[in-house]
């Protein structure tokens, strides 16, 4: 008994620290390949390759300053840094990076948990992440924040049902909930090649969800400033973006999970396979991020309910008229 | 750091942190954009493909509660004083200033009484930067320059 909670919690701090890590190269990553993408070199002079530059940029922001403007609401501008962080970081815990493997004669599970409702987890978490954008906006006592927290919290909400939507043709297929289940039930096709509809609808919310180019309307420079973090400076800003990037992390994990067949792949071992998938989707969002300008917002909003909601709902009639048909 | 303020001695642990933290912050200068006027053409020069500010890990902030270094870029007129003051003031410290050509570090050929003769009569100036406009190689001088003198600065002793 004892034993089992020191092995979870070893894995929970493994995967924290493996997570964190992870955002702070996907910074380093994103200067690099966004800099090959516009002939740029690039962070090259801060470490190695520019290999530090994550850590530079970090402790920087840690020895900075922590600046509370005077007009403030106290207490939601002190809790909002840590809403947007933690529930994108608690989303980790569900899922499964690898299948069940045997180390030194002992079964090792890769993941902190499978409960049997780990998808409404997901999507519970990244619905908690909304408040720590709309605190930080209405805390701040500046329009700018308040504006771009508006927009952050109305794309986010709009999309979220899309995203929504879209899950449920893979749900149906699968039978479950349960993220491990999911990718088990996707051993001999991925969802991908039944459910590209659903994907495509899928990956495009992803993006809008956590805020990503060409829907980063909440941080348009030229609008709005910074959007809902305006105000915020050193460690409390650095944790608003751990948390966007770690939001980042969890939609690429979903995608691979969800329809690309999560850790499922012949020859490399499943963590590999897994981590490819998802590295590929993050090269996606930079990519992206890369190519296209911002949409408007009467686009953002045209796009997300005049189009994607009614293919998504179509999608879901369509595969559950199909799913009837063949289990009968 | 408040706190610790002059009460610790100089030795190799104190010297040793203030070296880490002076490279991390020399190696991650995020500069506000403050582009008043020509010379902003050659600050956003310097941020794309061919200077590529981004190597030295710069990178432009659009707000000063998340910018280290403020590049004033061309001309501050009596009118725009008030709102360089203000958003110096907005910026957390530690915390530079470059006065970017002619007209930011003296006024330049505005000797008029609309425009301010100088930025530093406003903001306390690190750096100043002749030319008119100056090219992107001065301002790389001036980054230059700024990061050897955070090199220098003390953190947990001073």
């Amino acid at each position: 008994m004892v034993l089992a909670i020191v092995f979870t919690l070893i894995k929970i701090l493994i995967i924290i620290v493996c997570s964190l890590l992870g955002v702070a190269y996907m910074t380093y990553a994103e200067r690099k390949v966004i800099g090959s993408m516009q002939a740029r070199l690039g962070p090259t002079h801060t470490g190695p390759f520019g290999l530090l530059q994550p850590i530079a940029d970090g402790l920087k922001l840690f020895t900075k300053e922590d600046m509370t403007p005077d007009m403030v609401d106290k207490p939601v501008f002190y809790i909002a840094p840590f809403l947007g962080m933690v529930p994108a970081l608690a989303a980790f815990a569900v899922i499964p990076f690898a299948d069940e493997m045997t180390i030194f004669g002992m079964k090792v599970q890769p993941y902190v948990t499978d409960i049997n409702v780990g998808l409404l987890y997901i999507l519970a978490l990244s619905s908690v992440g909304v408040y720590g954008i709309i605190m930080a906006g209405w805390a701040s006592n500046s329009k700018y924040s308040t504006m771009g927290s508006l927009r952050s919290t109305a794309q986010v909400i709009s999309y979220e049902t899309a995203l929504g939507l879209s899950i449920i043709g893979p749900v149906l297929l699968a039978g479950s909930l349960s993220l491990k289940s999911i990718t088990d039930a996707q051993a001999g096709m991925w969802f991908i090649v039944t459910q590209f509809v659903a994907f495509i609808v899928f990956i495009i919310s992803a993006v809008a969800e956590v805020n990503r180019a060409p829907f980063d309307l909440p941080e348009a420079e030229t609008e709005v400033v910074s959007g809902f973090h305006t105000e915020y400076s050193s460690m409390r800003f650095a944790m608003f973006f751990l948390g966007e990037y770690a939001a980042m992390w969890v939609m690429a994990c979903l995608v691979t999970i969800l329809f690309l067949g999560g850790y499922n792949g012949p020859f490399l071992p499943p963590l590999v396979w897994f981590f490819i998938k998802v590295l590929g989707f993050m090269f996606f969002y930079l990519w992206l991020r890369a190519t296209l300008p911002r949409l408007r917002y009467d686009q953002l909003m045209n796009l997300g309910w005049k189009i994607l909601i009614p293919i998504a709902l179509a999608n879901v009639f369509i595969t559950g008229i199909v799913v009837y048909a063949i289990r009968n | 750091m408040g706190l610790i303020d002059g009460k610790l001695p100089e030795n190799v642990l104190t010297t040793t942190i203030d070296n880490v933290i002076n490279y991390c912050r020399k190696g991650s200068l995020w500069p506000m954009t403050f582009g008043l006027a020509c010379c902003a053409i050659e600050m956003m020069a310097c941020g794309a493909a061919k200077y590529d500010f981004d190597r030295l890990g710069i990178i432009f902030r659009a707000t000063p509660r998340q910018s280290d270094v403020m590049i004033v870029a061309g001309t501050v007129t009596r009118k725009m004083a008030p709102v360089v003051r203000k958003v110096y003031l907005q910026m957390p410290e530690p915390k530079w200033v470059i006065a970017m050509g002619s007209c930011a570090t003296s006024g330049g050929i505005y000797n008029t009484y609309s425009t301010v003769q100088g930025v530093d009569e406003v903001v306390p100036v690190d750096f100043y930067i002749p030319g008119c406009p100056p090219r992107p190689e001065a301002l790389y001088d001036a980054i230059v320059a700024l990061q050897s003198k955070i090199m220098t600065e003390k953190v947990l002793r001073k």
